[in-house]
């Protein structure tokens, strides 16, 4: 067996976070993958229909994989039931450096689906204490409904400092309303010490690293988390360049001191 | 290899008889042996059952956007330089099935494809592209995963390289210092003369095995005096090379010109054909193909050769990630001679100029980085 | 937040101190407004704790909120020019505290003292600029569904 053919798993739970997106809980049929950590990716196999890259969004015993139903691959693999297989292969690409953070305060900010990637971060801050010196998560959304892991938000607020806000509130909303950096002046942000973890559009990325930058924050002490098309997840099929990288071996998450000039190349 | 610094006399001669009997002992050894051979008016890279099917006796009329097979009267199985295909057709194939899958009951089954690929021998390969072969090599085996179809064929392969003494008018492996000589990771070398003394072939073994198939050959003994002809032709080769390359840092050049208007002149001649990428030999892209049959029970994942001037190529959820012409030539160019050395310490360009030959609207590589190169080193404030 | 709101972090003392003279505390309790769309822009404040939504009226239906500002944030510019109107209302989510600060004597202490005046809409036009930017990024709709597309 190699790393190009997949490995079955099967769905032991899929819970819907919104309209269009679902978390899907999966364990081995027969042969496991190597371990996966927090930022890295696998490839997904929806029978017959394809394959797309999908960063782990939880590593509490089982894996746990978010998607947005967005084309077929995405639209199949949100349909699939409890007891439905797929084909996995994995771990591929970087992921966050944790290590690098044991010292630092960590700050997460996530836009959108950007949450997941970054949730196995906060899930690694709750269960073990003193891992990072302090976690604040920022989380931008478009509205409430669409707000990722809603249900799980009060018990990372048990030792997480927790900002959500979003660009179109409902009528029952009290929490804040606008875009995620405004959530920046309302944190105590210890820049000497900061290390940023940032995901999501790659706009909303440029947009929160700008306003990091601004304030202070170093951008070696800045990860993010880029996407591209990603065909193969093994650096073979040449899709997912981004000028020298290739951001499923060097990426998808990456330092900010090499992501910004070359986001700042058009069509790079 | 320099010819400067090897011993005045080695390796062994051998004649056409010889040739011949290089052939069928590969294919009594169980190779699948693949050579040029002439067909539909080009020299083309099919399975050799002989000798016999050799372009003896013809060579190649290259150009920007020109290919013609031309008679010689010397009778030279390879005085010719690269035709449309390269040794990737075989190594890294066009379309290849990676897996099956089977569902029932929910159940999932998935299986490599474990067809054993043939083992070949590759009869004539330019010193251009055995470094071509390298530079594959390095993108498929040599990082943190290897890609197991081109494993398969690839180790089992038995090169036998073949020096340039005819470079064409669109090569210039001279100036990327991948030939006419060939460098290491054959396993046996010839150097073709035609001469007054005959026609004959200085051969060398680069690796035990090929060592092993050369004591089999009827061969003579190598004179000093053959092999300095055979290094001179070869030398002679060098300076008679069509086009040259920029002397310079191709990849800070690459890296410095991403806003030149140069890519904007290109892209209004550039009909993103993908030709170019198609007869490179170390272009080596590939897409997923996804089909199943009737029933819905059995499917199968292909691997197909992709184009990176394709729209598709980029495509996020949103849409291409490069949807100019502009930046579709400029990805396949700064990639080819600037990032690839970023991803895999090489140039990815190894001066075979197919991509010249193959481009239907005449667009040479080694005049766009010549036109980069100038408008680099323009003095100030000239746009 | 225990750090100063910026606008009093980017004054030097002396003017720091001028201004602050012309504030008063206050207090506004869950869901009172603050002030309302078309009325006078007469006076503004810095947010000391709180949330403050800022609405517009929408006939029939419950005003949508088009932004909120909390703790450290300046609230109001509409003071700044003719005819001293606001553009939009505001409404206390939860107990909001506030330096309020009279318009009319802050515009005339910079009428005064030009270098107070430039120093302080610098200010002012940081804070715009930066709701400007926001909103722009917001115009995008960048975590909307997107289709038609592989994957």
């Amino acid at each position: 067996m190699t790393t190009t053919v997949p490995v079955p798993y099967r769905v032991t739970a899929a819970t819907p976070e919104t309209a269009d997106t679902v978390s899907l809980e999966l364990e081995p049929i027969e042969r496991a993958l190597p371990a996966f950590s927090p930022g890295r990716f696998a490839m997904v196999y929806a029978f017959g229909i394809g394959e797309v890259p999908i960063s782990v969004s939880a590593l509490r015993g089982r894996l746990v994989l978010t998607v947005r139903a967005v084309g077929a691959v995405t639209g199949a693999l949100c349909q699939l039931r409890p007891g439905d297989a797929v084909g996995l292969r994995g771990p591929y690409g970087t992921g966050w450096d944790l290590d690098a953070a044991a010292d630092s305060d960590l700050l997460v900010v996530a836009g959108g689906l950007g949450l997941a990637p970054l949730r196995p971060v906060v899930h690694q801050a709750l269960d073990r204490p003193g891992r990072f010196g302090s976690l604040a998560v920022l989380v931008g959304a478009r509205s409430p409904g669409e707000l990722l892991y809603r249900a799980e938000l009060p018990q990372w607020r048990t030792s997480v400092q927790v900002e959500v806000t979003v660009d179109q509130p409902d009528p029952t909303w009290r929490g804040t309303v606008g875009v995620v950096t405004a959530l920046l002046d309302r944190i105590d942000l210890r820049l000497d010490r900061t290390r940023a973890l940032v995901c999501g559009p790659e706009a909303m990325i440029r947009h929160t690293a700008r306003a990091l930058l601004a304030r202070g924050l170093p951008a070696r002490r800045l990860q993010t988390s880029l996407e591209r098309n990603m065909r193969c997840g093994t650096g073979h099929c040449g899709h997912c360049q981004l000028g020298p990288l290739l951001l499923c071996l060097d990426g998808p998450v990456i330092g900010y001191e090499r992501a910004e000039p070359l986001l700042a190349v058009r069509e790079l | 290899m320099s010819t400067t610094t090897t011993p005045a006399a080695e390796g062994a001669v051998i004649g056409k008889d010889g040739l011949a009997t290089l052939v069928d002992l590969l294919r009594a050894r169980g190779f699948t042996v693949v050579g040029p051979t002439v067909r539909d008016g080009a020299i083309v890279l099919a399975e050799l059952e002989s000798a016999d099917q050799l372009p003896y006796g013809w060579g190649v009329e290259l150009e920007a956007g020109h290919y013609r097979l031309r008679e010689r009267e010397d009778g030279a199985a390879f005085a010719h330089a690269a035709g449309p295909q390269s040794w990737k057709t075989f190594l890294h194939p066009a379309r290849v099935r990676q897996w099956r899958a089977e569902r029932s009951d929910g159940q999932l089954v998935i299986e490599e494809d474990d067809t054993p690929p043939p083992r070949f021998a590759f009869l004539g390969v330019r010193p251009c592209d055995l470094r071509a072969i390298a530079v594959q090599d390095r993108v498929l085996t040599g990082g943190r995963h290897r890609d197991p179809v081109y494993q398969g064929r690839r180790s089992g392969a038995f090169l036998v390289a073949v020096e340039c003494t005819e470079p064409g008018a669109t090569c210039f492996c001279a100036s990327m210092g991948t030939g006419p000589a060939a460098g290491p990771g054959y396993d046996l070398a010839l150097t073709e003369l035609v001469d007054a003394d005959g026609h004959r072939f200085w051969i060398r073994s680069g690796s035990p095995e090929g060592a092993d198939i050369l004591a089999a050959l009827p061969t003579s003994a190598a004179s000093e005096a053959v092999c300095e002809t055979a290094r001179q032709a070869v030398a002679s080769a060098a300076d008679r090379m069509g086009r040259t390359m920029p002397d310079t840092d191709l990849r800070r050049l690459m890296a410095g010109t991403l806003d030149a208007p140069r890519w904007d002149d290109v892209a209004s001649r550039c009909l993103t054909c993908g030709n170019c990428t198609m007869v490179c030999p170390t272009c080596y892209c590939t897409t997923t193909e996804d089909v199943t049959d009737l029933t819905g029970d059995h499917a199968e994942r292909w691997r197909v050769w992709d184009v990176c001037f394709d729209l598709d190529f980029s495509q996020l959820h949103g849409g291409p990630v490069r949807p100019s012409a502009r930046s579709r030539y400029r990805q396949w160019l700064t990639h080819k001679l600037g990032t690839w050395y970023d991803q895999f310490g090489s140039s990815g360009c190894v001066g075979c100029g197919r991509c010249i030959v193959w481009c239907p609207v005449a667009i040479d590589i080694t005049e766009e980085a010549a036109a980069l190169h100038d408008w680099a080193d323009r003095p100030d404030g000239e746009p | 937040m225990t750090t100063l709101p910026p606008l009093l972090d980017a004054l030097p003392e002396a003017h720091r101190d001028r201004l602050l003279a012309l504030a008063h505390d206050r207090d506004f309790p869950d869901g009172s407004r603050l002030f309302d769309e078309g009325g006078p822009a007469d006076r503004f404040w810095l947010v000391r704790s709180g949330e403050v939504a800022l609405d517009v009226y929408v006939p029939g239906r419950p005003a949508p909120v088009v932004e909120t500002l909390g703790a450290g944030q300046q609230l109001g510019w509409s003071w700044i020019f003719p005819p001293y109107r606001w553009h939009l209302g505001a409404r206390a989510v939860g107990p909001v505290r506030a330096w309020e600060l009279p318009a009319a004597e802050v515009r005339q202490l910079c009428a005064d003292d030009p270098e107070f005046g430039y120093t302080l809409m610098r200010h002012c036009v940081e804070v715009i600029a930066d709701r400007l930017q926001a909103t722009r990024i917001r115009l995008l709709d960048l975590y909307a569904p997107v289709g038609g597309g592989p994957p």
